[in-house]
């Protein structure tokens, strides 16, 4: 078994509620993010359209964080999943300097890193993603990828040659798919940064947080 | 900004999370430069002892005291940096061998045993062949622990300006550059051709670092997208170009100088303020080197 995802960026409408039920359900504290939507405005007006992109872990079959986590407290799963032991990470952040998604965090409460685990306790119990439950037109998609017959399978049949995965120039092979979508909505160097046209919070960037 | 844009599509992020900022800062900085020194004075010091072993003789203790130092500076502000520190024997009893996390703290701990007898044969059994074969080992081992953070930047998938080629040769640069400065500030009573060595030394690890960094970060023009936003921090009006070029000149340029002067000149007040500058501009290259790839964003 191979646990894979898939955001279908066509259907996607911005919401944030896969963003709320995964703090619900992770309790991530605030300042902190296991999955983020992130919107990006592109054209020119009138020609404008406003993209959402639903961010988080990409759970890498060849996973940086995992190589350089020197106590394994990042570790795969039988099912293809990246997780995380809280008790053991000793809070050095090379997984946070090494994932080329900035998909990991250190978490303020616990002074340890912390990201998505595609609810991993959730599926242990027969249960799918929070995110995936709370998304009200279906654009995640969650399944095996190893079962041709499973929906994210098919899916992905279905819209081959539209589906892409964040920067595979790392080499990193995630199991985190995007079907529709451009440049400017997976490629964080594509589009621009700019006070004043944030909608609800200004251009910030974090202090160093934790123990010290 | 630094970011680009594709001009047809004028794309702008609309709402985003923070961004996390820099997590590895000036702690890691000194981790780095006091590293440099514990092992690079050891590096010297064991070439010294060679070439001139009856003129240098007395240097066994003072390099050993040095070294322990520095490197306890260096274990020191690795320790601190970490969010959980008390759980730092986690290392020992949970060792993951792909990380060079892992690698460097298993060094570290045997480089610092060998310090510690090197200093047992000098001080206690004042045994020089003792002393000599505990250095031998340490130097071996001195390597990987200079090296092993070059590795660990390298395995930050998208900081594509931490290259492992490069790093490694900056950071044997880093130690010999740090270890002949500390080691001339050390060595007054060193004879001149002692001296003269380690001025040669000083000034050809200053100028193969700085040609380094200028082949790398000024006149490379062949670079991924990742870098060229990187090095924007640096060049013209950016936010790290004045430190930038301030460590460039006090880390290399004016050893440089001053080091050829010295040399032209039997000057030994020349060469303590070569090391000066080399070991205190040391800390400002590398800290922008460390800093400056943490301001890309990821996502």
């Amino acid at each position: 078994m191979k646990l894979g995802f898939l955001v279908d960026l066509n259907l996607c409408m911005g919401c944030k509620g896969c963003e709320i039920a995964c703090k619900v359900e992770n309790e991530v504290p605030l300042s902190s993010w296991r999955l983020r939507v992130k919107y990006v405005d592109v054209g020119v007006f009138p020609e404008t359209k406003r993209t959402f992109t639903p961010l988080r872990c990409n759970h890498c079959e060849n996973a940086p964080c995992e190589r350089i986590c020197p106590v394994s407290a990042l570790h795969y799963l039988d099912n293809g999943i990246v997780n995380i032991d809280n008790e053991r990470c000793i809070g050095c952040a090379g997984c946070v300097m090494a994932c080329p998604y900035g998909a990991i965090y250190i978490d303020p409460e616990t002074n340890t890193a912390d990201k998505c685990t595609y609810c991993a306790h959730r599926i242990a119990g027969g249960l799918m993603p929070s995110c995936v439950v709370a998304c009200p037109v279906e654009a995640n998609i969650f399944g095996d990828l190893d079962d041709k017959e499973s929906h994210i399978s098919t899916y992905i049949m279905q819209a081959r040659g539209n589906v892409q995965v964040r920067k595979p120039e790392k080499n990193t092979a995630p199991t985190h798919y995007y079907v529709g979508g451009g440049n400017q909505q997976l490629n964080p160097l594509a589009s621009k940064r700019e006070d004043g046209y944030s909608l609800f919070n200004n251009i910030t960037t974090l202090k160093h947080i934790g123990g010290h | 900004m630094v970011e680009h844009s594709i001009a047809a599509t004028e794309a702008v992020v609309t709402l985003d999370v923070a961004l996390p900022g820099i997590v590895w800062g000036w702690i890691i900085t000194m981790n780095m430069w006091a590293k440099s020194i514990g092992t690079g004075i050891l590096f010297v010091g064991f070439y010294l002892l060679k070439k001139y072993p009856e003129q240098t003789e007395w240097i066994r203790l003072p390099m050993t005291l040095i070294s322990i130092v520095f490197i306890h500076i260096f274990l020191f502000f690795t320790v601190i940096d970490l969010h959980q520190m008390f759980r730092f024997w986690h290392i020992f009893a949970h060792p993951h061998w792909t990380s060079t996390i892992t690698i460097g703290a298993w060094m570290a701990t045997i480089f610092v045993g060998l310090l510690f007898g090197m200093a047992y044969a000098s001080i206690i059994k004042k045994d020089n062949a003792l002393f000599d074969k505990f250095m031998g080992a340490a130097v071996v081992i001195a390597i990987p622990v200079t090296l092993y953070t070059a590795g660990l930047m390298a395995q930050s998938t998208a900081r594509e300006l931490w290259q492992m080629p490069t790093e490694m040769a900056q950071m044997v640069l880093a130690a010999t550059l740090s270890g002949s400065a500390a080691m001339l500030l050390m060595g007054g009573r060193l004879p001149y051709e002692a001296k003269r060595d380690l001025a040669v030394i000083l000034g050809l690890s200053a100028l193969a670092a700085f040609l380094l960094y200028m082949g790398e970060y000024v006149f490379g023009f062949m670079k991924a997208e990742e870098v060229a936003v990187v090095l924007e921090y640096i060049k013209g009006n950016g936010e790290y170009a004045t430190m930038f070029w301030l460590g460039q000149t006090f880390a290399f340029i004016i050893p440089m100088v001053l080091t050829y002067l010295s040399v032209q000149n039997r000057s030994s007040s020349l060469l303590t303020l070569a090391s000066v500058s080399a070991i205190a501009g040391l800390w400002v290259s590398k800290h922008v080197w460390l800093v400056i790839p943490q301001l890309l964003p990821m996502s």
